[in-house]
Order: C-alpha cells, then structure tokens, then sequence
C-alpha cells in the first residue's frame, strides 16, 4: 500500500488570543473525527493551545502584519501507525530550545510562567522545534492514530 | 464557557467557587483580580474551589503559583479544594501537586487552616 498523506488544515491565523481558541476548536474536532477519545483529545487541545499561545504571544508577539500558520494532517502507511501531526509556524524572531529552562527543577517549580514546551511533550507522542525559513519558529506535534475497529 | 468567580466567607476563610476555563486572558487575570482584591481585603486565609473547573492551560497554572506565592509572602496562606482528575494530573505532572495543600472535602480544608 502506498503511503498516503491527507491534509486536514491548512489555514493562516492573526495573532491574536482568538486564533488560540479557533484552531484549538478546529483541530479537536479533526482528532475526534479520526477517533481519539475523550482523553487523548484533551492532550491534543491543551498541545495545541500552549503551541498556538506560544506563537501568538512569545513568537509574533501580537503583531497585526504577522500570521500562524496551521497544517493539520493524517498519514497512513503500511506497517506503522497513522499518524496525525500538526504543525504551528509563527513569524516570531525564535528562539533556542536548550535555553528554555527545565519547568521541573527545583528553582523553576514556582515560576509563573515557562510550562507550555514541557506540556506539548508530556502530551504527545513527539514534538519537534525549528527554525522556520525564512524567519520564525515551527513545531511539529504528532500523535498515532488509534486504530479504527 | 470563560471562568466564573464568587466570593464567600466561612468562618475567616475565603472560599472562591471557581467554575469554567483559567486561560491566558479573561481567565487568568480574573482569578488574579480575585486573588489581589482579597489580598487587598486583608484576607490572608483563602480556599480555592477548583470543583467546577473544567480546563486549565499553562497560564492558569502561572496564576495559582503566583496566587500561592503572593499569598504565602503577604503572611497568609492559600489552599486549594476540589481538583478535578485533568487538573490534579496537571499539577502532578508539572511536580506542583505537593506544592498545594490540596483538599477533597470543604470542611477538612477549612479546619486544616490554623
């Protein structure tokens, strides 16, 4: 069977808190249709709100002339798991993930804020951070598909 | 549904009953206007009732450390009731869980305040 790639999204967002909640709205609703419960659509909201607050505020820093940009897919292949991945571009100047400090050690625990990376992490199967070309920062979210009955 | 906030007085504990979504924007900063408006009564006792809370982001997470915090640097102390399973498994994973006093019944969290 040939792999095959599905796009499910592929939208640019302004930089506002609005865009946090209509692309968390749309992407839920993505992952239930493809049959993750309850549980795991939670994990895949609260992912991509952290990712999309982290785009709007920290990347494009609610700049009007700057936009996110949303790709959702579903991919299949043969002998592995269909993946749904997800994926968040900003504008913003970047940043160097070995700098974001460790949300878990001791003299980070009482931060306010530095959590959202850590969350996206221990709520999906695998995320990746890069600078975007030519300018701007991209995460990649994905998460395996549960298998259909 | 954005956050709900009331007020209530038990005895000299203030109990906020907390029900919707503590996100970054209206959600947080009520929960912080709440928080310094009782800080600002001279309240130093202050339960927090997270029993109809149905998410919190990252951002809300930053305003119950920074409410805790706040409180427990002004001489007083803040407590929270009523986790909901999504928000204890967020405190747990984020290593706060042991940071609250964190209660499941109203009148144990109350008598728990000296």
């Amino acid at each position: 069977m040939e792999p095959t790639l599905k796009t499910l999204l592929d939208q640019d967002y302004p930089s506002t808190l609005q865009s946090v909640d209509d692309a968390e709205t749309v992407i839920l609703q993505a992952a239930a249709d493809l049959g993750f419960d309850e549980d795991e659509q939670h994990r895949i909201g609260m992912s991509v709100r952290e990712c999309m607050v982290n785009a709007v505020v920290h990347g494009n820093r609610y700049n009007r002339n700057k936009v996110v940009h949303v790709g959702v897919t579903h991919s299949c292949e043969a002998g592995a798991d269909d993946k749904f991945t997800v994926q968040i571009v900003d504008q913003g100047e970047g940043f160097e993930v070995q700098e974001v400090p460790d949300p878990l050690q001791e003299n980070n625990l009482l931060s306010h804020s530095g959590r959202g990376l850590f969350l996206m992490g221990a709520f999906m199967d695998d995320v990746k951070v890069r600078k975007a070309v030519p300018v701007g920062t991209e995460v990649t979210l994905v998460k395996s598909v549960p298998p259909r009955n | 549904m954005s956050v709900k906030l009331n007020t209530r007085q038990v005895g000299d504990v203030s109990v906020v009953d907390v029900s919707g979504r503590i996100t970054l924007g209206e959600g947080s900063s009520a929960l912080r206007d709440c928080l310094r408006d009782l800080m600002a009564q001279n309240n130093k006792k202050i339960l927090l009732n997270l029993s109809e809370v149905s998410y919190i982001d990252s951002s809300g997470i930053g305003e119950l450390v920074s409410g805790f915090t706040t409180v427990a640097n002004s001489g007083g102390t803040l407590k929270l009731l009523g986790l909901t399973r999504r928000v204890k498994d967020l405190l747990q994973i984020t290593k706060l869980y042991t940071v609250f006093d964190v209660h499941e019944e109203e009148a144990h969290a109350i008598r728990a305040f000296v």
